[in-house]
């Protein structure tokens, strides 16, 4: 009949009004500040960098190559190369960068620089009070205030960061098996050659 | 006896207080210093009641959809209504510059002068009317026609194409359902006969054994009161009629242009107009101000009147809660075809138990006729093309 609809829909609101103040597990929001959803490890906010062991400046993965700000479709990263190079983490030399500012107000939080890094130095955060008084000065970030450490990055996203290890300890094995051969091989060479064992034909 | 003349006294507490005021003055002032007296407490209480809905009405939403609503300013949020005053009034009144200025600036003050004036013949308890007017149904829909001239006033001067279809919708919506508004009160003055609301609850407050003879315990009541309750709905432009100012497709309808105080001057005459209309359902269906029980009667008047309308204003807050809004076409529709001709019909059996007279007969006549043509017009119309989901022809 006309209106059943109506009533039946008008006796949902009413259980939904009543029990609200009843049962907590009814409610769909929390009061925010003082209480908190955990966020989702997929969530992802603004990009930090990630650096090895203790000293941030020292750590720093990042090699000042330069990709990420090409690739940023806002333009909200400036790096400035340094002029002399510092070891990575399998000890080869690199440049750093002497500036890496990214502006928070220009950020879209579209993860590309993430996606094109090669050294695996730039993450998202999940961190999204950001906000601050001073829209000058306190919305650009320089390299200090953008280091993270790699167990910041492991309490965040726990899952991505040890594939991110496990790779990079893969790669510095690989290469420490190359230079070992190659090492190996020089040394061979250096070496008077060897009287041919067996035999060949 | 002792106990009796106290409930008496607070039944007609606000009038000895009036009477007290006034007798300090002249004599030759003291009817028209009555009057402002009068107007005073009412352009203060309504505004008042209006804020504490606002807040009740957005935690009642929340509380509706499993959300806690505003709870932030003052004990229970019940001080929000002050922050959102102290905001309106901050905020830069803008005036966009192919505007029409004066009817712009005019339009807000219209609409809530011209509800304003529908309290004035309201009786909001024993003895507490403004003016007992002998035709004061006549002169409350006057001043409700008003406030279709105020809408429209205010999307065509805007001069933005949001607010003058907003206000094309409004000026369409309300005179569809104002004449369903009109026909579904003349049943009560068919039976009352008078046009003066004070009559009208007059003729209500009496009692059959503890039960009251409100209009509504009758079929051609009952039928009235839910057509002139969805009239009213569509009158104050509330959900699920709220298409004038439907935001998700028309910003803000008619006061998409105005913002601080005049846009709060809106808020505040749709909120009376809900008020307003509210008491006149009240008087003309629910007895006004005249207990629900002939033992509850010492309860003084006015306390009844607020109740009955504060009820009705959960019902309509309750009611936006619950329905999405409808189509341009689906209220179009539902006016015409349906509404009305059961107000029409309505009519009709107001006129059947006039004339049939004191007796049993009356009650199960008059409710069968009304059942069958509800079933019916349910039927034939309701369940027609016009109210299914909307079929396009090139389209799918």
């Amino acid at each position: 009949m006309l209106g059943e609809g109506i009533l039946k829909g008008m006796a949902e609101t009413a259980k939904n009004f009543f029990l609200s103040y009843v049962s907590k597990e009814r409610m769909t929001t929390v009061e925010y500040p003082e209480e908190r959803i955990p966020t989702v490890e997929a969530a992802r906010v603004f990009p930090f960098l990630v650096y090895d062991g203790a000293d941030w400046q020292a750590g720093m993965r990042c090699v000042a190559c330069q990709i990420c700000e090409k690739e940023c479709p806002p333009k909200c990263i400036f790096i400035e190369k340094s002029k002399d190079k510092k070891p990575d983490y399998v000890g080869k030399p690199q440049f750093y960068p002497t500036r890496f500012d990214i502006d928070v107000s220009v950020c879209m939080s579209c993860q590309i620089c993430v996606e094109v890094c090669p050294f695996e130095a730039i993450k998202m955060d999940n961190e999204f009070e950001l906000a601050t008084g001073d829209r000058f000065g306190g919305l650009l970030y320089d390299r200090h205030q953008l280091a993270r450490s790699n167990e910041y990055y492991h309490s965040v996203h726990p899952t991505e960061a040890s594939q991110v290890d496990a790779r990079l300890a893969a790669e510095k094995a690989k290469i420490e098996a190359k230079s070992k051969a190659a090492a190996q091989a020089a040394a061979a060479k250096a070496a008077p050659p060897a009287p041919p064992a067996g035999g060949g034909s | 006896m002792a106990n009796s003349h106290f409930f008496t006294n607070l039944d007609q507490v606000f009038i000895l207080l009036r009477d007290w005021l006034v007798g300090f003055l002249p004599a030759a002032l003291r009817p028209a210093a009555g009057v402002v007296l009068g107007v005073v407490v009412i352009v203060c209480l309504f505004p008042g009641l209006f804020a504490l809905t606002t807040v009740f009405e957005r935690k009642g939403l929340g509380r509706i959809q499993n959300r806690l609503g505003p709870n932030r300013v003052g004990p229970f949020g019940l001080f929000q209504p002050i922050a959102d005053g102290i905001k309106s009034l901050t905020k830069e009144d803008v005036v966009p510059l192919s505007a029409n200025a004066a009817v712009h600036f005019l339009a807000p003050l219209v609409l809530v002068v011209a509800v304003f004036m529908g309290f004035a013949v309201l009786p909001m308890g024993r003895n507490m009317v403004l003016v007992d007017m002998d035709a004061g149904l006549l002169f409350f829909f006057a001043m409700g026609a008003a406030t279709e001239l105020s809408v429209f006033m205010a999307g065509w001067s805007s001069r933005n194409k949001y607010s003058l279809l907003g206000a094309m919708r409004a000026v369409a919506q309300m005179i569809s359902y104002e004449v369903v508004l009109l026909l579904s009160s003349v049943s009560v003055v068919m039976i009352a006969g008078s046009l003066s609301l004070p009559k009208i609850v007059d003729a209500q407050n009496q009692y059959t054994g503890i039960f009251p003879h409100w209009y509504i315990f009758t079929p051609w009541g009952l039928a009235g009161f839910v057509m002139y309750a969805i009239a009213a709905t569509a009158e104050t432009n509330r959900s699920p009629f709220d298409l004038p100012e439907g935001e998700s497709e028309l910003v803000a309808g008619y006061h998409t242009e105005y913002s601080g105080f005049k846009f709060a001057l809106f808020f505040l005459g749709e909120y009376l107009a809900m008020f307003s209309i509210s008491g006149l359902g009240t008087t003309l269906f629910l007895g006004g101000w005249s207990a629900p029980f002939s033992f509850l009667a010492f309860i003084p008047s006015w306390i009844w009147f607020f109740s009955k309308v504060m009820l009705s204003i959960f019902v309509f807050i309750w009611m936006r809660g619950t329905l999405p809004r409808l189509r341009q076409d689906q209220l179009m529709n539902f006016a015409w075809k349906f509404v009305l001709p059961f107000t029409l019909l309505n009519l009709f059996v107001t006129a059947l138990w006039r004339f049939m007279g004191e007796g049993w007969l009356r009650w199960p006549v008059c409710s069968a006729i009304l059942i069958v043509a509800y079933v019916l017009m349910g039927r034939a119309e309701m369940r027609s093309d016009h109210f299914g989901p909307r079929r396009y022809r090139y389209a799918e």
